[in-house]
């Protein structure tokens, strides 16, 4: 049901020199995918495309065959800045999209109430956000982007402002959620390890103005477990990578 | 425990005996003759003529009050909308900031009898004079408090398709109470103030009424007894910021 296609998309701010060029992606149902680039390379600008907060100068994004270009609403977003709402509890940040969408308090606050255990939050329903870690805050932040979207959803580096090992910790606890729900994902980061440990497929973004110039396939098995970040099929991933980025 | 017990020590006790001293040698220096009693009257006749005159001051605290809390309600109303206004369109703010700006160098004080003479000696110049008082630090407290709003958090409520009331409702609304709140605590005492002063310039009611006839009469220990009175007013409204601020900002642990 939920899959993506991002068609020739150009990017530029005010008509000055394109920020990104012809970017082909597709993101199949239940796939995990992740955009892979050095700093600047305009991936965040490309979230805001296939998100609709921007308008492309060219190029269409498709999301289950509907054409959405430049429509916001349809595809959830998640920064990485957990951006709860501090004067909100947890359970009402999360219920946040819904009440946007129409809902009443109640049955929005039942419906995110079922999914506090599966992400691993159960107890901080009444909780402000001021009173959790940064990791169990970037989890709400991942439930309200879950309970917001249409079966797609956009994470924009939501892990890098965790220390290393609140990560590694954020990492299994994100494969596991993954096998639990349904959620199509694009995923931006910088971290190559995170890049192999998490995907299915990797582009990467590169050169000015961006584009796509690799995909690469993880040919791995899931559920992960953290043993295949120590393994040697991981290094080699990596090596790959590294090299496809350097030759640029 | 111990801890705590000394917070609240430090909180209450030694303020408190502070008064107290400064109370006790106000009355040794009335007693002893060192000031005239009648310019300076001791704590004691203060009180006496708090106690004596108490229904009176009540009752021309009661008009002093309307006038500063409806003087506060228009000004806060008022200044929400300018606020509101500047916020959503930019030519607005850009047109009127300077402007209110401006006024503000104008002395309050100056135009309170102006406001008499076009108003007359009712309530209305009173409760004008709270108004524009209290207009300025609202609007521009919620004018930061919404301009001040994370971009971040506003593209994330756009991406879940929020309109622009919602984008108010839920994110600069709630994000503006804090310096909303901070600038009606000043507000308040400066409102009872500004009431106080129009009532010497005329009227029929109000503390500043009763302020000018005491003074008229050289009752020094009844102006002792108003004044205070004033003081206790202000702290009441400003007390009642704080409660109705820690009820509507339960996340603001820091406010404990």
């Amino acid at each position: 049901m939920a899959s993506l296609e991002v068609k020739n998309v150009c990017f530029s701010y005010d008509g000055k020199e394109n920020v990104i060029e012809d970017i082909n992606i597709k993101l199949n149902e239940n796939e995990l995918v992740c955009l892979l680039g050095v700093s600047g390379c305009g991936k965040t600008t490309l979230f805001n495309v296939i998100s609709g907060l921007n308008k492309p100068n060219g190029g269409q994004v498709i999301l289950d065959g509907e054409d959405i270009t430049g429509k916001p609403g349809k595809i959830s977003y998640m920064l990485q800045k957990d951006l709860l709402l501090p004067y909100r509890t947890i359970e009402d940040n999360v219920a946040l999209p819904l009440i946007i969408k129409g809902e009443k308090k109640k049955t929005a606050r039942q419906k995110v109430g079922k999914h506090f255990a599966e992400f691993g939050l159960e107890g901080t329903e009444k909780k402000y956000p001021s009173e959790l870690s940064g990791g169990m805050r970037q989890r709400a932040a991942l439930l309200r982007t879950y309970m917001f979207s249409n079966g797609v959803a956009l994470l924009d580096e939501p892990f890098s402002a965790l220390d290393a090992l609140t990560k590694s910790d954020i990492h299994r606890w994100y494969l596991d959620v993954m096998e639990k729900i349904k959620l199509s994902t694009l995923f931006i980061t910088h971290d190559i390890d995170e890049a192999v440990l998490l995907s299915d497929r990797i582009y990467l973004l590169s050169g000015k103005p961006g584009r796509i110039t690799n995909e690469i396939v993880i040919d791995e098995p899931k559920p992960r477990s953290s043993d295949f970040a120590l393994s040697e099929k991981f290094l080699e991933y990596k090596r790959r990578i590294i090299d496809e980025l350097n030759n640029k | 425990m111990r801890k705590k017990l000394q917070s609240t020590t430090y909180k209450y006790l030694f303020p408190v005996a502070a008064i107290f001293i400064l109370l006790i040698i106000w009355q040794v220096v009335s007693m002893t003759g060192l000031v005239p009693n009648f310019m300076l009257p001791s704590p004691v006749d203060v009180v006496k003529a708090f106690i004596s005159d108490f229904p009176l001051l009540l009752q021309h605290s009661l008009s002093t009050m309307f006038e500063t809390v409806v003087g506060l309600l228009i000004g806060i109303i008022t200044g929400f909308f300018t606020a509101l206004l500047m916020d959503r369109f930019e030519l607005v703010r850009r047109s009127l900031y300077p402007l209110i700006v401006l006024t503000q160098t104008v002395p309050t004080v100056a135009i309170a009898p102006l406001l008499v003479l076009w108003f007359g000696y009712e309530a209305l110049p009173k409760i004008i004079l709270v108004v524009i008082v209290v207009f300025f630090p609202i609007a521009v407290s919620l004018l930061d408090g919404f301009m001040s709003a994370d971009k971040d958090t506003i593209n994330l409520m756009r991406s879940m398709g929020a309109n622009k009331l919602q984008i108010y409702r839920y994110v600069k609304f709630p994000g503006a109470l804090g310096s909303f709140f901070s600038s009606l605590k000043i507000s308040v005492s400066y409102a009872v103030v500004s009431a106080v002063i129009s009532e010497w310039l005329g009227g029929f009611n109000g503390l500043g009424v009763y302020m000018t006839r005491v003074k008229k009469a050289y009752s020094y220990d009844k102006m002792f007894a108003v004044i205070f009175l004033i003081s206790i007013l202000s702290l009441i409204l400003m007390r009642l910021v704080s409660v109705i601020q820690k009820k509507s900002m339960p996340w603001d642990k820091s406010k404990k």
